[in-house]
Parts: C-alpha cells; structure tokens; sequence
C-alpha cells in the first residue's frame, strides 16, 4: 500500500465529506438534536420525585423530613389553601399524593393514572408509617435495610442517551456512507476509472475507511462535548477513554455492513432502502432509544444479533457504568468479528461496473 | 500530414506498442465486438470511427484491459492487459466516455488527486490545468462544470502523468469548436513526442486531421484500416464542383468536357466529375467561376459509402 496515495485520497475524500451538507447533518446535526429532546423530555425522570400536595401541615411527614434529609430529596411537599384545591392537583397530575393528618391518622389520596408513581406513593408512605411506629413503640429495629446504587452516579438521562445515540448516530454514518459511496462510485464510472490506475485498490477502500474512522472520532469528540455541558449534565466514568477503540472498531463493523449493501445493490435508491431497514431496527432493538433492561428476552437475544448492541453495552459499560478497561474488550472482538465477516462477504459479491 | 505517415510507414516496426489479435465480445445476442485485430506502432495516432453501438467502445475497454475479451488477446507495450497488468498502469493515460469524478471536489483537487494516484506531482496537474484551458475554472467544483469542460478535465486526468500510451473515447464530443482545435493541437504535441494515440470518434475531419491510420468499424468488424488520404482514393468517388446557381443552365452544365452528371437545387449547381481540372477551365471558358468551390471525396465519403446511408438505430 502506498502511503502517499492513501494520505491524498483521505484528503480529497474527507474534502468532500465536508461539503456535503446532508451527510453533515445525518451524521452530526440530527443525532445531536434527538440527544437534546431526549435529554429534555426524560431528564427529569432520574430520581423519581414524589411531589405531595397538603393544606394543614402533616407532622409526620415533617419529621421523617427533619430527620433525614435524603429524604428532601425525594419529596416535595406544596401547601395549597383548601382540600378541593389540593385533590384537583392530584387530579391533574401537578401533585401526586395529598397528605393530610388527624391525630393518629395519616391519609393520602393519590390517583393511579400513573401506576408507576401511584405505587413510588403508596410504599413511600407506608414506610413512613411504619418507621414512626417503631420509633413510638421504642423497639429497636431487628432488620436493617441498607441500600445503594451500583452505579457510581445514577444512570441519568444522559448519560444512557449519550452512548446509545452516538452509537445510532456512527452506524447511521458508517452504513449509508460506505453504501452510497459504493454505489455512487459503481454508478458514475469512477471504479472502472479507478481500476485503470495504478493505485490498488486497496489504498482507495484504505482511504475511506481512514474518512469514516476520523469522522466518527469527531462525532465522539462533539457527542461528548455537548453532553459535558453544565445543562446536561453527563459525568464521565474513569475508563470512558476506552469508547475512543470501541468507536472505531465499531465503524468498521458498520462500514462492513455498507460495503455489503453497497456491493449488493444496484442503485442508490435500493442501497437507502436496504440501509433504513438495517439501520432503524437496528437502532431499536440494540438500545439506542431505550434501555433493553425492561424489555421482554427474546427481544433481548434478538438485540445480540446487531453489532450496535455490543456497542452501546460498551460504551455504556465504560463511559456512565464506570466499569474498567477491560470490560470493554469482548465487545470490541464482536464488533471486529462483524467487520471481517461482512467485509469478506462483500469482497465476495463485489462488482466493478453497473452491467 | 501525409507526408508525415509516409515516413513513418516505411520505417520498419520493431514491436507493436498495441497488439491486439481476434477479440470478441457478445452481450447475449449482440455482438458487440466480433473479431477484431488491430496493431499500432510507436508514435501511432490510430482512430476508430463508426456510427452509433459499432462496438468502438467496447473494442478500446478490451485494448484498455477494462473488460475481458471472450476471445482474442491484447497486449499493450509487450505486456497483457488482462487481467489488470499494474505494471502496464502506470504506462497508459485513459479517458473514458463517461465522464467518472470524486464528487464535489474543484476542478483542480480533482486534477490533483487523479496526479496522486500516478505518483504525479501537483506542479503537473497544474500545469495541465493550464495545457486544456481550465485554469479559470481550477477553484469550481466538478459538478458545476459544463460538459465540455468535465471533458477537458477527464482528458487532463488521463494525460496528468504523461502516459506513453493514450486512449480517448470520444474526446472531442461535447466540445466547442476552438477547445477542439486546442485539443488538436495537445494530442499533435503528444504524437510527435513519440506517444502513441488510439481515440474514438465520430468527426471525420478530426480523423482526417489527426490520424496516421483510421479504423472504420460498422457492427463489431473492421470494415476498413488504412491512412485516410488512401481510403479516400480508394473509394475513387467523383469530385464536386459547385457555383451558384443561375450562373449556367443545368443542361449545359452535365455537358460540359469532363462532366459525369449536374443537379441544381436552386441554391447550388453540382457538376460530378473524375476530372475537375477540364471542368474548372470549361466553367471559366464561360465565365462562371464566380463563387466556385470544388470538393473531393473525403472520408465522410468512404464512411458513409461503407456503413450505408440509412439511419439505424
Ligand atoms: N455492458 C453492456 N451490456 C450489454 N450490451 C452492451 C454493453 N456495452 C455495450 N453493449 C452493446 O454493444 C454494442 C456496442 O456498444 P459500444 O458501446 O461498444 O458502441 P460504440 O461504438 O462505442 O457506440 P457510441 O458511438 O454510441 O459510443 C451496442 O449494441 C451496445 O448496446
Ligand atoms: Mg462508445
């Protein structure tokens, strides 16, 4: 492989990349502003917050407020002027529970149009209840529950949008971009021009992976810059360096399944369509939009089929899970292993012109 | 020009640059090259003319070693060409008809890159820039180029790193008639530079101008090889002498000494005639030369004498 021919035809490459404005915005713009909405609209569902609504005060809930203040927390209490005001906020949901007291008693009224917090309510409460009534009977509690989280900060918003957008937004980018690359370069003669240099071929194809790796680099450097920022808040765990080998053994394995698609299909339009069918599902099911934790398992196994899901396990695993270098390197041969394996079959199948 | 090829012929011809020996080539049923061999020397400019889907491009993409022949082998400066020789690569400049290019890139980065791929310097691809005048277009992206100008790019993309041999398909099509005669005179320079030129073309007098030998092709043959100006006397066409009409009667005109046969379309008198010389004096014994033009055969002549005249698709 020449290196001279390899170093100017990234350049002319990458100048090109660069002034098309639609792959620009695909592969940078789009996914940043769905990290922005989703950062947005699940931001606030972090640490569920339980916001209850009273008139006269509750001493009850005042003291388990006073004596431990993790608690504030969690709750927010708000004084409205009268019970009708206070039932009608839980009615619209602007409060969850309505707290009142009468001597021994304490009652809530809350509604189950989100059985979520509806239960956060009810079990919220009755632990209250209980801990005050062993604190009255003077016992000395026999259990003692000690909870934390694994993580070393909550799994925020953003920090599981961050990994799996930018996974969605490199397999966008690798995928389409070697599809069309290929078959726009079928299509206008340029292969058959090509093959009559003396450059080999595989400086060229070395050319334009050497674009989509040093794009993919600038994706991870912006991603990653946005979400730094004091508006969202994303903290970075200590082996996040390791997503910079698992982003770039990633677009190989996206480029392979490009090369692919673009060796397989005859025009631009079939490429697209091939790679949306790939690319969204793709997305979906290896958690790029949502966490795959909750999901049903044979959703879960069908997520391992699709190298984006050892992706964002790895960058997630590294960069908010804060788990250390090491764990990264599974998922790091998974994706090299889809890489050869669609790259060879592509090799297979390829074409140098469109008859 | 003549005499130019006249000497060349008779010097005698060591090894072919260009050997290529009974190739054919069938799409299902077309066949679109059937049974050429074709040879050119060194510092041959060789032409291949032919109506539309004669086989011209299919032939040079064989002679290139861009498609593999079904029959018949090529070699190109003692090398074969099939499969892809990239030892021979280097040795050969390609202009293919389609014009192919990196997209969104200047005419100029477009230049350079192609200059890369060859191991050419920038300072060349400039200067070739400059050699097919688009030195004012350098900074414009190839997208917005004209046709003739994409031409002219992919011309200076095949010529970037100064090739021993060259193929042009088509070179001259979507040109203006002074880029032509400025391409002229590049492809002349790189002829008597001792290079040796193949090109397509459906221009006549650009084969008549440039060539030392013209191929015509009808239907994947070769109908006929040789250097023009003996195609043309070999068609042994009658010469045409034309003067304005009005100036003698038609009647007189096809009786004049010398004369096979007159038509007036009532713009132009023809008079046909294998001896223009006794006709010429004749028409000035009556004074009507005013205005006379005489024209020989040319290859138009042989071309359309040998593929026919009717249209086909
Ligand atoms: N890739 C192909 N697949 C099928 N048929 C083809 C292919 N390439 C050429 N042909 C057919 O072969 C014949 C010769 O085509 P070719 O392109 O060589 O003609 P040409 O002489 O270059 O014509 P033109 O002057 O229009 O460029 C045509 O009938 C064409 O339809
Ligand atoms: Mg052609």
């Amino acid at each position: 492989m020449n290196t001279g021919v390899v170093r100017s035809l990234t350049r002319a490459l990458f100048v090109g990349f660069v002034r098309d404005r639609a792959a620009l915005f695909y592969t940078l713009l789009f996914p940043l502003f769905f990290l922005v909405v989703f950062a947005g609209v699940f931001g606030s569902a972090d640490s569920p917050r339980v916001e209850v609504a009273r008139v006269a005060p509750v001493p009850l809930l005042d003291q388990a407020l006073a004596h431990d203040p993790g608690l504030r927390d969690t709750i927010e209490v708000t004084a409205y002027r009268t019970p009708e005001a206070a039932v009608r906020a839980v009615e619209k949901g602007d409060a969850d529970a309505f707290a009142a007291q009468d001597g021994g008693t304490l009652s809530i009224r809350y509604s189950v149009a989100d059985r979520v917090q509806s239960g956060i309510v009810q079990s919220l409460f009755g632990g209250l209840t209980q801990a005050a009534n062993r604190a009255a009977t003077g016992e000395r509690p026999a259990y003692r529950l000690e909870a934390r989280q694994v993580e070393d900060a909550s799994l925020s918003a953003i920090q599981f949008f961050t990994p799996g957008l930018l996974g969605w937004a490199l397999s966008m980018a690798g995928v389409f971009g070697a599809s069309t690359t290929l078959v726009t370069w079928r299509k206008n003669g340029l292969l058959r021009r090509l093959r009559l240099s003396p450059a080999p071929l595989r400086s060229v194809f070395a050319a334009r992976v050497l674009v989509s790796l040093v794009t993919a680099l600038i994706q991870l450097a912006v991603f990653l810059g946005v979400a730094l920022l004091p508006v969202f808040g994303l903290r970075l765990t200590g082996a996040w360096w390791m997503s910079i080998p698992l982003v770039l053994a990633g677009v190989l394995a996206f480029l392979g399944i490009g090369m692919l698609v673009g060796a397989w299909a005859r025009t631009q339009e079939a490429a697209s369509a091939v790679t949306q069918l790939i690319v969204l599902p793709m997305a979906f099911l290896g958690g790029s939009f949502f966490p795959l934790d909750s999901a049903p398992g044979w959703m879960r196994t069908l997520s391992y089929v699709f190298p984006l899901r050892y992706l964002n396990d790895g960058m997630l695993d590294v960069m908010a899970r804060g788990l250390g270098p090491a764990s990264a390197l599974p998922q790091i041969a998974a994706l090299l292993a889809v890489a050869v394996v669609t790259s060879l079959a592509a090799a297979r199948i390829f074409r140098w012109d469109a008859t | 020009m003549e005499v130019r090829w006249a000497l060349r012929s008779y010097r005698p011809i060591m090894a072919h640059t260009i050997r290529a020996t009974g190739l054919r080539k069938r799409y299902g049923a077309v066949r679109a090259v059937d049974g050429v061999s074709l040879e050119a020397g060194e510092g041959e400019f060789l032409g291949v003319l032919g109506p539309n889907g004669a086989g011209k491009t299919t032939l040079l993409e064989m002679i290139e070693g861009l498609r593999e022949p079904d029959e018949g082998e090529v070699t190109v400066l003692g090398l074969p060409v099939w499969p892809r020789n990239a030892a021979l690569l280097p040795r050969i400049g390609v202009q293919l008809q389609a014009t192919s290019f990196f997209e969104r890139l200047t005419a100029r980065e477009q230049l350079r890159t192609f200059a890369s791929l060859y191991g050419a310097s920038g300072a060349r691809a400039d200067a070739m820039l400059e050699t097919v005048g688009l030195a004012a277009k350098a900074d414009t992206r190839v997208e917005k180029l004209s046709g003739g100008q994409a031409q002219r790019l992919s011309i200076a993309c095949a010529l970037v790193h100064d090739p021993e041999v060259v193929f042009l398909d088509e070179p001259t099509a979507a040109l203006d008639p002074q880029a032509r005669r400025n391409l002229w005179d590049v492809l002349r320079a790189i002829s008597t530079g001792g290079r040796t030129v193949v090109l397509t073309t459906h221009s006549m007098d650009e084969a008549e101008t440039l060539c030392d030998r013209v191929a015509i092709m009808d239907e994947g043959r070769v109908l006929e090889l040789g250097p023009p100006a003996a195609l043309v006397r070999g068609l042994d066409v009658p010469a045409r002498v034309s003067v304005p009409s009005g100036r003698l009667p038609r009647a007189e005109a096809a009786a004049l000494p010398g004369a096979l046969d007159a038509a007036d379309d009532g713009v132009s008198l023809v008079v046909s005639t294998r001896d223009p010389a006794a006709v010429l004096a004749a028409m000035g014994a009556r004074d009507a030369l005013d205005g006379v033009q005489v024209r020989g055969a040319t290859l138009e002549d042989v071309f359309l004498h040998r593929i026919g005249r009717e249209y086909r698709a």
